[in-house]
C-alpha cells in the first residue's frame, strides 16, 4: 500500500528527528550536570559557619568569605536600587511615550548594544571616568559599574513586558477619560508588573556573578570594610584571585564562593520563574 | 435635520455632518451625515472594513491616541462640536463611554475596575464609592454574580461576566452616551442574550450606539440601523424599515445575504 509506505516513512523521519533533538539535549545537559557536580563536590566541603563569619584569610590560616559576601550583597543591592528606577522609567518611555519620534528607537538601539556589551568594557569605562580620577578603587565605583549592567536588562524587560499589554487595554482606560500617565501607572505597568519584577530578579542574578567590571572598580579588600569609598571585597574577584593562587585552602574557599553564587542565582531564577508563572496563571 | 419617520421625533443626541476620516492618506469615511437619537439604540451594520467601527471611534475621539488619524467635518454632541481641537477629550469621554469587542478588565479587583473611572472625576467617600460600585454592577446585571467576590481579580470572571464588568465600568462614570464596538462577538450565545437584554434595560437612560456584525442582533436590539459600505453611509432609517423594506438595493442585498 502506498499510503502505508508513506506513513512508515514519516514515522521513521519523525523518529530520527526526535532522536537527534534528544541527543542534543543530552549533550547540553551532560556538561551542565558535570559542572554542577564538580561545583558541589569541591565546594560543599568549604561551606561552613566560619565561611559566613570570618574574613578572607592570609594563605595558610583559617578564614571565611564574610567580607566578600557582605561586599557583594551591598554593592549588588545599591546597584539594583540605582538601576531599577532608571531602567523601569526608561523602558516605560520607550514602550509607552516614545511611539512617535526618533528618541525611543534610538534608545532601544543603544540599549541593545549596551545589553550585549562585554562587561569588561563597562569596568574599563568606570575605571577611566571614575577610578582614574579619584586615584583609588572603591565600592562606589563597583556599584556604578554593576548599575550600568542592571539598567539595560531592566529597560529591555520593562519594554518587552509593556509591549505584551494589548492596546485594547490602553484604549479601554483612555475611553474612560484617563490621561496617559494614569493609563500607564495604574493599568499598563500594573499589568506588566510581575514580568518587570522577574526582569529585576534576573538582573540581580546577572550582576551577582560579574567579575570583570569589579576587577577594575571595587577590586578587593582583605579586611572587613563597610566603607564604600574604599576598595571593597566581593565574591567574584575573591574567587578569581583565590582560584588562581597556589594555596590549597584559598582554592577551597574559591570553590565555596562559586557554589554560593550558583545557589544564589539558582534561587533567584526559581523565584523569578514561580513569580511569573503564578502571576500569568491567575491574570 | 429632524427625523420625521417617528410620530414624536426623539431629540438628536449626536448630529454628524460631512464627516470624513483619514488613516494617514487612506480615507476611511466619506461625507457621513447622520443623527443619533437620544435614549434610543442605533446599530451600525456592514461588511468588515466598511468604516462602522471607525465612525463609532470618532464619537469619543478614540483615534486621538494614534498619530496620523484625523477627522474633518462636524460631530455635534449637545450642540458642541467634539471635533473642535479645543474640545477637552477627557471631559468628552466622561460623557461618552465605550465598550470594546474583547472584554478588557484592568488587572485589578472587580471593585477597583469599577472605581477606576469614577475616581477620575469624583471624590467620593468610601461609603459613596461602595454604593456607586453596587449601583453600576446592578445596572450591568452583574451584582448578584460578583457581590461576594468584589476583591477578586476582574480577570477571574468568565468572558461574558468580564464584558458586563466593562459595561458596568463604563456606566459607573454616568455617561450620556454608550458606544459598543461589537460587544458580543467574542461571547457565547447565552452571554450575548444577557448583554442584549441589558442594552434594552439601559435604553431609557442612555443613548446607545452599537456596531455589530450580527444582523439579527441589530434587528433585535436597535431602534435605528445604519448600513455602511466602503466608508459611506448607504442607508439609515428605523430598524424595522431597514430590515423589512429597505430603500436601497445594496442594503437589501446585504441583509438578505446576497452580498458580493
Amino acid at each position: 500500500m502506498n499510503t502505508a509506505a508513506l506513513y512508515r516513512r514519516r514515522r521513521i523521519i519523525n523518529f530520527v528527528n526526535l532522536g537527534i533533538s534528544m541527543l542534543a539535549v543530552l549533550f547540553g545537559l551532560f556538561w551542565l550536570v558535570w559542572i554542577l557536580w564538580t561545583l558541589f563536590a569541591q565546594g560543599l566541603s568549604a561551606i561552613s559557619l566560619s565561611m559566613f563569619t570570618q574574613t578572607t584569610p592570609p594563605p595558610g590560616s583559617a578564614g571565611g568569605l564574610a567580607n566578600a559576601i557582605f561586599g557583594s550583597l551591598l554593592m549588588s543591592l545599591i546597584a539594583v536600587l540605582i538601576g531599577t528606577p532608571i531602567g523601569v522609567l526608561a523602558g516605560t518611555y520607550v514602550a509607552e511615550y516614545g511611539r512617535r519620534g526618533w528618541l525611543a528607537p534610538a534608545t532601544r538601539f543603544i540599549n541593545d548594544i549596551l545589553l550585549s556589551a562585554p562587561s569588561i568594557v563597562i569596568g574599563l569605562f568606570v575605571y577611566a571616568v571614575y577610578v582614574a580620577n579619584i586615584q583609588h578603587f572603591s565600592g562606589w565605583a563597583g556599584t556604578f559599574a554593576l548599575a550600568l549592567i542592571v539598567i539595560p536588562v531592566v529597560l529591555k524587560t520593562t519594554e518587552n513586558m509593556l509591549r505584551l499589554v494589548p492596546d485594547t487595554m490602553r484604549e479601554a482606560a483612555a475611553a474612560l477619560g484617563a490621561p496617559q500617565w494614569i493609563v500607564i501607572s495604574s493599568v499598563t505597568l500594573r499589568a506588566a508588573r510581575s514580568g518587570i519584577i522577574t526582569g529585576i530578579l534576573l538582573a540581580v542574578a546577572r550582576i551577582s556573578g560579574e567579575t570583570a567590571p569589579l576587577l577594575f572598580t571595587a577590586l578587593n579588600n582583605q579586611f572587613w570594610s563597610v566603607n564604600m569609598n574604599a576598595p571593597m571585597a566581593n565574591l567574584p574577584v575573591v574567587i578569581f584571585q583565590f582560584a588562581m593562587s597556589p594555596y590549597q585552602d584559598w582554592q577551597t574557599l574559591a570553590w565555596g564562593g562559586a557554589l554560593l553564587i550558583t545557589l544564589a542565582v539558582l534561587t533567584l531564577n526559581i523565584l523569578a520563574r514561580s513569580l511569573f508563572a503564578q502571576k500569568s496563571s491567575n491574570s | 435635520m429632524e427625523n420625521t419617520a417617528l410620530a414624536p421625533p426623539p431629540a438628536n443626541k449626536i448630529r454628524v455632518s460631512r464627516l470624513n476620516f483619514f488613516y494617514g492618506s487612506y480615507q476611511a469615511l466619506t461625507d457621513v451625515d447622520l443623527n443619533i437619537a437620544e435614549k434610543n439604540i442605533t446599530a451600525f451594520i456592514g461588511p468588515s472594513g466598511c468604516g462602522k467601527s471607525t465612525l463609532l471611534r470618532t464619537f469619543n475621539r478614540m483615534y486621538d491616541l494614534y498619530p496620523g488619524h484625523r477627522a474633518t467635518g462636524e460631530i455635534m454632541l449637545n450642540d458642541n462640536n467634539i471635533l473642535d481641537p479645543r474640545q477637552d477629550v477627557i471631559a468628552l469621554r466622561a460623557k461618552v463611554g465605550m465598550v470594546f469587542q474583547k472584554p478588557t478588565p484592568f488587572p485589578m479587583s472587580i471593585y477597583e475596575n469599577i472605581a477606576f473611572g469614577v475616581k477620575l472625576y469624583e471624590r467620593l467617600s468610601s461609603g459613596e464609592m461602595d454604593e456607586r460600585v453596587e449601583w453600576a454592577l446592578r445596572k450591568a446585571a452583574l451584582w448578584d454574580e460578583v457581590k461576594d467576590k468584589l476583591r477578586q481579580s476582574g480577570l477571574s470572571l468568565s468572558g461574558g461576566q468580564q464584558q458586563r464588568l466593562c459595561i458596568a465600568r463604563a456606566v459607573a462614570v454616568k455617561p450620556e452616551v454608550l458606544l459598543l464596538d461589537e460587544p458580543t462577538s467574542a461571547l457565547d450565545p447565552i452571554s450575548t442574550a444577557k448583554i442584549e437584554e441589558l442594552l434594552n434595560e439601559l435604553k431609557p437612560d442612555y443613548t446607545i450606539a452599537i456596531v455589530t456584525h450580527n444582523m439579527q442582533q441589530a434587528a433585535r436590539v436597535s431602534d435605528y440601523t445604519a448600513y455602511m459600505y466602503l466608508g459611506k453611509l448607504i442607508e439609515f432609517d428605523i430598524t424595522d424599515k431597514i430590515f423589512i423594506n429597505p430603500g436601497r438595493k445594496e442594503t437589501e442585498d446585504y441583509i438578505t445575504g446576497r452580498f458580493g
